[in-house]
């Protein structure tokens, strides 16, 4: 019985050992691929291409999705806001809620399912089919060829696809709530800048869309890098960066929003 | 020997997990010479390259490389090193984003800094040694199993290497695209007068080209010598895998339990079924 | 593709970023009016600030004229002190003017309105509001309403 007991102890401490012995493989994987000079020559090409892909390849689904979520935050919002006869303050609804909240989390997750998941599978099957072994061999860096310019890419797209996902719903909303609903356009786009203030919302959606971007990113190239290298491995890593990816962001989007907005 | 050794492995210990792969091996790689490394499947043949190329570090035991102790290598004269050594995987390994020639060139793109034409006629060169040069603009998808080897050869030999590891570079191919890869590797080795070490389980294949052969089998070398000499050899073990008997020192059976075990039962079932 | 064509779709998408930054700056926060450039400062004191808050409207005659930087409690009279931030351009207002808390709408937020008065003299920086007037408040209101009704 105590014994029994002592497994279950000790089990759970190996467990608990096992996470932390994996987010230092995570952190130094992370150090070492980003830190020390890249070869511009080498490293700008490369990094255009995982621009190109990571990026630009996930513009259409965060463009649609903004439209939509944006034109749905307008219905809502009026039939909520005309019970207080106060459905001009439409604009002000949608934009805080884009800038502070939908933009980078929605993008964030977007871009999980989207980007992540690809580039998970992408280098777990470089792994498999012994790519990464064999560019070890010939003498080049993986860490410094293959994920940094991944991680960078990441890390830039991922705010800029926030900003187009805010600006593409703040025009779907004007698109229901002015031309449809008929909420007069010079109070949407008043209320809106009375209320938004660059610095605090804008500059702080900003600041939340770089840290999803990094950690989403992170996690799809480190799982990927980290995978067991068989099929099964693969499409277990790919889950686990949907699922990893999607929690930490929303997690890190309530820590984040408590330090920024929460009045304390 | 010493002097003409290009690898020394000496006394290697290797565990992966719980399993020990390498009991103290120990072994000789001559200079110039093609060396067959063979044994069963399973016993680690593919992580003695990876030790040798010190992308694994061996528990115990030293691995001179060119005079290197390859385990202690920091990783800038590691990397250096490995610009002398090509290796062909198993599968290939070729950077499925990048054509035929794109392949061929990158680590010619990586460690020189050669003006494109250069690499281009170097690129050409290296391709139609191998019979491809005609193949420059596919893509990796569209290669066949032998023409992926052939590629991923040429890849290889594009830095003039002093040594090049070949992984089971039969293993798979049809009857034609291994006799092309027997061809080649002798011809590469005869021409650029290479080391060359090979690992494989196809004993015909790798006798008639090696040099020097050994056999390793849980975890130790259980027989060397030239060719001629391990045909001759006593141990019934080198034997069995010569000629591939299915039973012997090498059971034909995983260890289990005893069969009546597990097999006491079902007899009674059976009977009563009947 | 060619590495020519994926430079410029990606420049044209980091450009599209910018641009998405810019738009957000200007059309949705309003950053044209940037009280961090030219400003002055004058107080007001109010018996109830009611919701006013920082970074809250200044205006006269609907126009916003700037915004609010801070309210904090006057420990000696325990008035409100609102303290706002006037853009320097509007430097004509008038020394005996007032200033008023207005709600937008019925449920709207509260916001500062100036009531200009008659003084040859401008409101200069430092300056205080000789006239104040506080917030409605409706519940007051209402039960003072009742009260009397009762009274009656």
């Amino acid at each position: 019985m105590a014994s029994a007991l002592m497994n279950r102890i000790a089990r759970v401490g190996r467990r608990g050992l096992d996470t932390l012995a994996s987010l230092g493989r995570a952190g130094f994987f992370l150090w070492r691929s980003l830190v020390g000079a890249p070869n511009p020559s080498v490293g700008g090409p490369l990094l255009i291409q995982q621009i190109y892909r990571i990026g630009v390849l996930s513009l259409a689904i965060v463009i649609v999705s903004g439209l939509f979520i944006g034109m749905v935050l307008a219905l809502q919002g009026y039939t909520i806001l005309t019970d207080f006869g106060s459905e001009s303050a439409i604009g002000q609804m949608i934009a805080l809620t884009l800038l502070r909240e939908l933009g980078p989390v929605v993008t964030a997750l977007l871009f999980a399912g989207r980007a992540g998941s690809a580039l998970t599978a992408e280098i777990g099957l470089m792994k498999a089919t012994e790519q990464l072994s064999s560019m070890e061999m010939m003498g080049v860096d993986p860490l410094r060829r293959v994920m940094a310019p991944r991680l960078w890419a990441g890390f830039i797209s991922m705010p800029l696809l926030a900003l187009i996902f805010s600006v593409v719903g703040i025009w779907g909303g004007m698109l229901v709530g002015v031309e449809w609903l008929g909420v007069f356009e010079g109070s949407y786009w008043g209320n809106m800048q009375a209320s938004v203030a660059f610095a605090d919302d804008v500059v702080n959606g900003v600041i939340k869309s770089l840290v999803f971007g990094v950690a989403c990113t992170w996690i799809a190239v480190y799982q990927g890098y980290d995978c067991v290298p068989t099929s099964a491995g693969i499409s277990a890593a790919t889950t686990r960066t949907v699922v990893f990816s999607s929690l930490t962001v929303l997690g890190l989007d309530f820590v984040l929003t408590a330090v920024m907005f929460g009045s304390f | 020997m010493t002097d003409s050794s290009y690898i020394l492995l000496d006394d290697v210990v290797f565990t992966r997990g719980s399993r020990r792969i390498f009991d103290g091996v120990s072994l000789a790689v001559p200079r110039g010479r093609i060396t067959a490394i063979m044994g069963p499947s399973g016993t680690g043949k593919t992580t003695l390259l990876k030790l040798i190329g010190g992308q694994l570090r061996p528990d115990s035991g030293s691995i001179r490389v060119k005079g290197h102790d390859v385990p202690s290598l920091k990783r800038r004269d590691l990397y250096r090193l490995r610009e002398d050594i090509g290796m062909l995987f198993q599968s290939g390994a070729l950077f499925t984003d990048l054509s035929v020639f794109e392949n061929v060139a990158f680590p010619l793109r990586v460690h020189t800094r050669l003006p494109d034409d250069m690499i281009r006629d170097i690129v050409l060169m290296k391709l139609e040694a191998v019979g491809l040069r005609g193949a420059r603009n596919l893509m990796p998808a569209e290669l066949s199993g032998g023409m992926t080897r052939r590629v991923a050869l040429a890849r290889s030999i594009a830095l003039d290497p002093e040594l090049i590891l070949y992984d089971e570079p039969f293993a798979g191919q049809d009857p034609i695209a291994m006799g092309v890869l027997v061809k080649l590797i002798r011809e590469l080795n005869a021409i650029m007068g290479l080391t060359s070490v090979l690992v494989s389980h196809d004993v015909p294949e790798s006798l008639s080209i090696a040099d020097y052969a050994c056999i390793v089998s849980d975890g130790k070398v259980i027989g060397e010598g030239t060719p001629e000499a391990l045909r001759n050899h006593a141990s019934p073990k080198v034997q069995q895998f010569l000629h591939g008997n299915p039973d012997g020192p090498v059971p034909f059976h995983y260890p289990a339990p005893d069969a009546r075990a597990d097999w006491g039962g079902t007899v009674e079932g059976g009977a009563g079924r009947g | 593709m060619a590495q020519r064509t994926t430079e410029i779709i990606v420049g044209l998408f980091i450009l599209a970023g910018g641009a998405a930054l810019l738009f957000l700056a200007l059309q949705v926060s309003g950053l044209t009016f940037k009280p961090a450039g030219d400003t002055y400062t004058v107080d007001a004191y109010f018996n109830d600030a009611g919701g006013l808050g920082p970074r809250g409207r200044v205006s006269m005659a609907g126009v916003q004229v700037g915004q609010i930087r801070e309210v904090t409690l006057d420990q000696e009279t325990f008035q409100a002190r609102v303290v706002m931030d006037i853009s320097a351009a509007i430097d004509s207002i008038p020394a005996d003017s007032s200033a008023i808390i207005r709600t937008s709408g019925l449920l709207g937020e509260q916001y500062i309105d100036i009531s200009p008065g008659a003084d040859m003299q401008s409101l200069a920086d430092g300056d205080t509001f000789y006239e104040t007037q506080s917030a409605l408040n409706i519940e007051r209101m209402i039960s003072n309403f009742a009260s009397g009704q009762g009274g009656d």
